[in-house]
């Protein structure tokens, strides 16, 4: 694997963390604002230009400081790395643009804090994205984590200060309980750090002791809401709803099932784990999560609460893809971090629009409202259809390659399990959709009060909505990533 | 390098030697005290005017009896400049106002038990070896590794050095000392003293007594780690149930002090490299967290957790920097706590000490709650019963920001900085300073 060195990656990170002193120091929130945006367009572009290279085969490397031998603090570029941040860089421009919407409209307190974080919180995430060892990716990794705290907790109140401890407990307490030690094992195993092509664990240790790693690593991320530790998300629901969109759907979530990836391809690789026949235990700590998710999802009213919980069952298709240990599985989890990502920000994007327009959080007083925000409904129906798993949305494609993944890999039962989740997604989904639109609207939602949401926040949504179409048909970059990240790993 | 007082060769005369170990704590504790005098200015005049020569006067001497400790050869020189250090220190602690004089007093009791039992161990070398000098007990010893005379000798300088660096349960004069010691005296103590005492402690295990005898002969390793474990866990638990910043801050002391004993007692390169870098990496952040807690005590009075409401708003400086310091012991990278952690934890894997690492980790979780505590208290508004979105104005930015005045919160942002600042070069100084002191050490 040809490697070239760059200092790309590490701009990229910096792109949002060298904005924040001019954020601070604006006069004016326009400027404030203007600011944000010219970050994260540069990071966008400066993810993209590596893209070519990487499409040719090759990977771009940046040592930044060497801390520990063997694990130094290194960014690597590779397709899964492009992947993730391609999605994370240009989602951020697409939320700034609804925080702006958001904000203003609920005229929130504290708002130059909230892009200050806003912006660490995406450096974070490349961070992540394009960390070459274990080392790298924990250093990001808990970064992301504290600086999302100040913006779960934004509000500033009594509920925000036990979400943030619930925040905090499972997520810092798995990272330096379960992780850390994991990682210092691994470390002291191996003599390295580094995500090798078929992991750099791959042949070393006991059996006894490779699976006690796996499930430390696996529930050490707590940030991919595996069961049982999936609490503090729904938890953190109560922050404002661009930090649900944008975090909780695409960047502190995916963070955690990427960095499930990595440890499954790059830690302990596929053909290591599927000597060591723990391919099963994956599928069931996944499998568990998606259906007890969906069937909790089905229960709830607060219409955020229901799209956390629908996260958590989506989050675990990806890790379930990987844990196959297929080809076609393995696709199929890698496009779902894209697919689903796309879908679920549109439907937090409505959520919010919904909320900023008539104050409502519950679905049921959100019945024919419909009639009131057509544009913001339709774009919440393909939103869902994306995240069932229907044409003519991404989350088809993904899917699909789910369910050869599961024959490929001979598990009837994840079929079951797969079909089963689709069902339950349906069964959650439509009601809202169907209710919205035919049925009639509620006394509280009449005529002269109710319009749409306003035009900062309708874009988004609208544009999310048509992407995740869009990638029905034309799934790139993504699908070249996937398959490129699939074929190095079997080596053909 | 070398030097000889008055001329007189060792081992007859008194020789003052510099290695790596020694080279690397001088500059630590040289800077450390240096940043911390820069600070002292204000508080000196609001708290002590009158005695500002006498501060002054302690301060320099103390500096001077901490870095004779650290860089004599001879072991009856280290005691006499033991005794010069501590007693500008309980000098310096009782310049406070009310209960500093009596935990002085404590601190007195206890500190010169501490260093007569030191002599004591110093004097059955003497007897055995006939020699004070380190360099020449170290060579002389080796022939008398069976006698109990010589067993008595480790020990009593051994339990010497742990009351003086408060090793549980020989901590006890700490909590009071530091915390009613007025702030510029804290700052200095907090920081320096215990650590110093560490060094003095690897020194005896690896220089005189060295690492065949201290490991292998004595097999007492396994208990003093498991001690070093109940340190930790004590010292733990026990800030958790504080109410006083400082006080918090002091008993957080007590568990960095059981990483670095436990870590020695590990005795494999991972170990005593932790333990070394985490000498420095602590005095940092301890530094660093007893600046913040000065620089809020100055606006704000008292300590209490009830009189840090708000303070995120009032003194973002501040708090970042104690954000920092919090976020070094919490261990979280690149902070230069992350990696003293790291080898810590890394000898406790490769020695098979699973409950040292599990209170090493146990610790960083505690320490997340403890700073995460303090934060919530300066973050959050008092609790309203009611949030309501609309009646949110929009903050004017900066109106009410109160900081402390440059003098003091410069010389805090520039030891904030310089945790992670460290925590990046963590791999030169590992590879060029203490690795090959520690190779050495162990003869590897």
């Amino acid at each position: 694997m040809e490697t070239v060195t760059s200092i790309k990656p590490l701009l990229a990170v910096l792109a949002s963390v060298l904005v924040v002193p001019l954020l601070v120091s604006s006069r004016k929130p326009n400027m404030r604002e203007g600011w944000t945006f010219v970050a994260a367009i540069v990071k966008f572009l400066i993810v993209v230009s590596m893209l070519p290279v990487i499409l040719d085969g090759k990977e771009i490397t940046y040592t930044l400081a060497e801390v520990i031998p063997g694990a130094p603090i290194k960014f690597r570029v590779d397709a899964l790395g492009m992947l993730f941040a391609i999605i994370a860089s240009s989602l951020w421009i697409i939320t700034s643009v609804y925080s702006i919407g958001y904000m203003r409209g609920l005229k929130e307190h504290s708002q130059t804090r909230y892009f200050c974080f806003f912006a660490l919180a995406l450096s974070s995430t490349i961070g992540v994205a394009f960390s070459s060892n274990l080392l790298t990716l924990y250093l990001f990794y808990e970064m992301l984590s504290l600086a999302t705290y100040p913006l779960v907790t934004h509000h500033q109140d009594g509920e925000a200060r036990s979400s943030g401890r619930k925040y905090l407990f499972y997520i810092l307490g798995t990272s330096i309980g379960f992780v850390l030690p994991a990682m210092i094992i691994a470390y002291s195993t191996a003599g390295t750090l580094e995500f090798a092509n078929q992991g750099f664990l791959a042949g070393k240790g006991t059996h006894g002791m490779m699976t006690l790693l796996l499930v430390l690593l696996v529930f050490g991320f707590a940030k991919a809401a595996i069961m049982p530790l999936h609490s503090w998300l729904p938890a953190a629901m109560v922050a404002p709803t661009p930090v649900s969109a944008l975090l909780h759907a695409v960047a502190v979530v995916k963070v955690g099932v990427f960095s499930i990836v990595r440890v499954l391809t790059g830690v302990f690789g596929t053909d290591f784990l599927l000597s060591l026949h723990l391919s099963p235990l994956i599928l069931f700590i996944t499998s568990f999560t998606i259906l007890v998710g969906s069937f909790i999802a089905l229960s709830q009213d607060n219409l955020k609460r229901l799209l956390a919980f629908s996260t958590i069952a989506q989050l675990s298709y990806i890790v379930l893809g990987v844990g196959l240990l297929s080809p076609k599985g393995i696709t199929g989890g890698i496009m779902h971090i894209g697919m689903h990502a796309f879908g679920k920000i549109t439907l937090f994007f409505c959520a919010g629009a919904i909320f900023v327009a008539t104050g409502k959080k519950n679905i049921s007083e959100m019945i024919g409202i419909g009639r009131r925000m057509p544009v913001t409904m339709a774009a919440f129906f393909i939103g869902s259809l994306s995240i069932i798993g229907l044409p003519p949305c991404g989350g088809f494609i993904s899917k699909w390659y789910l369910v050869l993944g599961s024959l490929e890999a001979q598990q009837m039962p994840i079929l079951l399990v797969l079909l089963l989740s689709s069902l339950l997604n349906a069964a959650y989904f439509m009601p809202v959709v169907y209710k919205a639109f035919f049925y009639p609207p509620l006394e509280s939602l009449s005529e002269n009060k109710i319009k749409e949401a306003p035009l900062f926040c309708l874009i988004p949504l609208v544009v999310t909505a048509v992407i995740s179409m869009i990638l029905m048909f034309y799934p790139q970059p993504f699908f070249t990533l996937a398959t490129m990240v699939v074929r190095r790993l079997t080596g053909a | 390098m070398q030097y000889r007082l008055g001329g007189w060769e060792p081992p007859w005369g008194i020789v003052y030697v510099v290695d790596l170990l020694n080279a690397l704590v001088l500059v630590v504790i040289s800077v450390l005290a240096f940043i911390n005098l820069i600070t002292v200015d204000r508080s000196i005049k609001e708290e002590f005017s009158e005695k500002s020569g006498a501060f002054y006067t302690l301060y320099v001497l103390f500096v001077t009896g901490l870095m004779g400790i650290v860089v004599t050869g001879d072991l009856f020189n280290l005691y006499v400049l033991l005794e010069i250090t501590s007693l500008s220190s309980y000098a310096l602690i009782a310049l406070g106002k009310d209960r500093a004089a009596i935990s002085s007093l404590n601190y007195v009791f206890m500190g010169t038990i501490g260093a007569c039992f030191y002599l004591l161990g110093v004097g059955y070398l003497y007897i055995m070896t006939g020699s004070l000098n380190m360099a020449d007990v170290a060579s002389i010893l080796p022939k008398l590794y069976h006698s109990s005379a010589i067993l008595v000798a480790f020990i009593f300088c051994m339990v010497g050095v742990w009351i003086k660096m408060a090793l549980f349960p020989l901590h006890v004069w700490l909590p009071n000392a530091y915390t009613f010691a007025p702030s510029p005296v804290s700052s200095l103590l907090a920081p320096l003293m215990t650590k110093g005492m560490v060094y003095v402690m690897l020194r005896l295990m690896l220089t005189v007594f060295t690492p065949a005898y201290a490991f292998i002969e004595l097999g007492i390793s396994d208990a003093i780690v498991w001690l070093s474990t109940i340190a930790i866990l004590v010292g733990a638990f026990f800030a958790l149930t504080q109410k006083n910043l400082k006080r918090m801050f002091t008993y957080i002391i007590v568990s960095e002090i059981g990483y670095m004993v436990g870590g020695a007692w590990i005795g494999n390169q991972a170990g005593i490299t932790g333990t070394i870098l985490h000498i420095m990496n602590d005095a940092t952040m301890t530094l660093c967290l007893f600046l913040a807690a000065n620089s809020i005590a100055h606006k704000v009075g008292a300590l209490d957790f009830e009189n840090l409401r708000g303070l995120f708003r009032k003194m973002p400086f501040t708090m970042a920097a104690l954000v920092a310091g919090a976020l070094g012991m919490i261990g979280v990278p690149p902070s230069c706590g992350f990696f003293s952690k790291w080898y810590l934890i890394s000898g406790a894997v490769q020695a098979n000490h699973y409950g040292f690492m599990t209170a090493l980790l146990l610790s960083s979780l505690i320490n997340a709650i403890l700073f995460f505590r303090v934060i919530e208290f300066g973050y959050f508004e008092p609790v309203d019963a009611h949030h309501d979105h609309n009646s949110h104005h929009h903050e004017s930015h900066g109106s009410s920001i109160e900081e402390s005045p440059p003098l003091m919160l410069v010389p805090l942002l520039i030891v904030a900085v310089g945790i992670f600042v460290l925590g990046t070069y963590t791999g030169d100084i590992v590879t060029h300073i203490v690795g090959p002191f520690v190779t050495k050490a162990l003869g590897l």
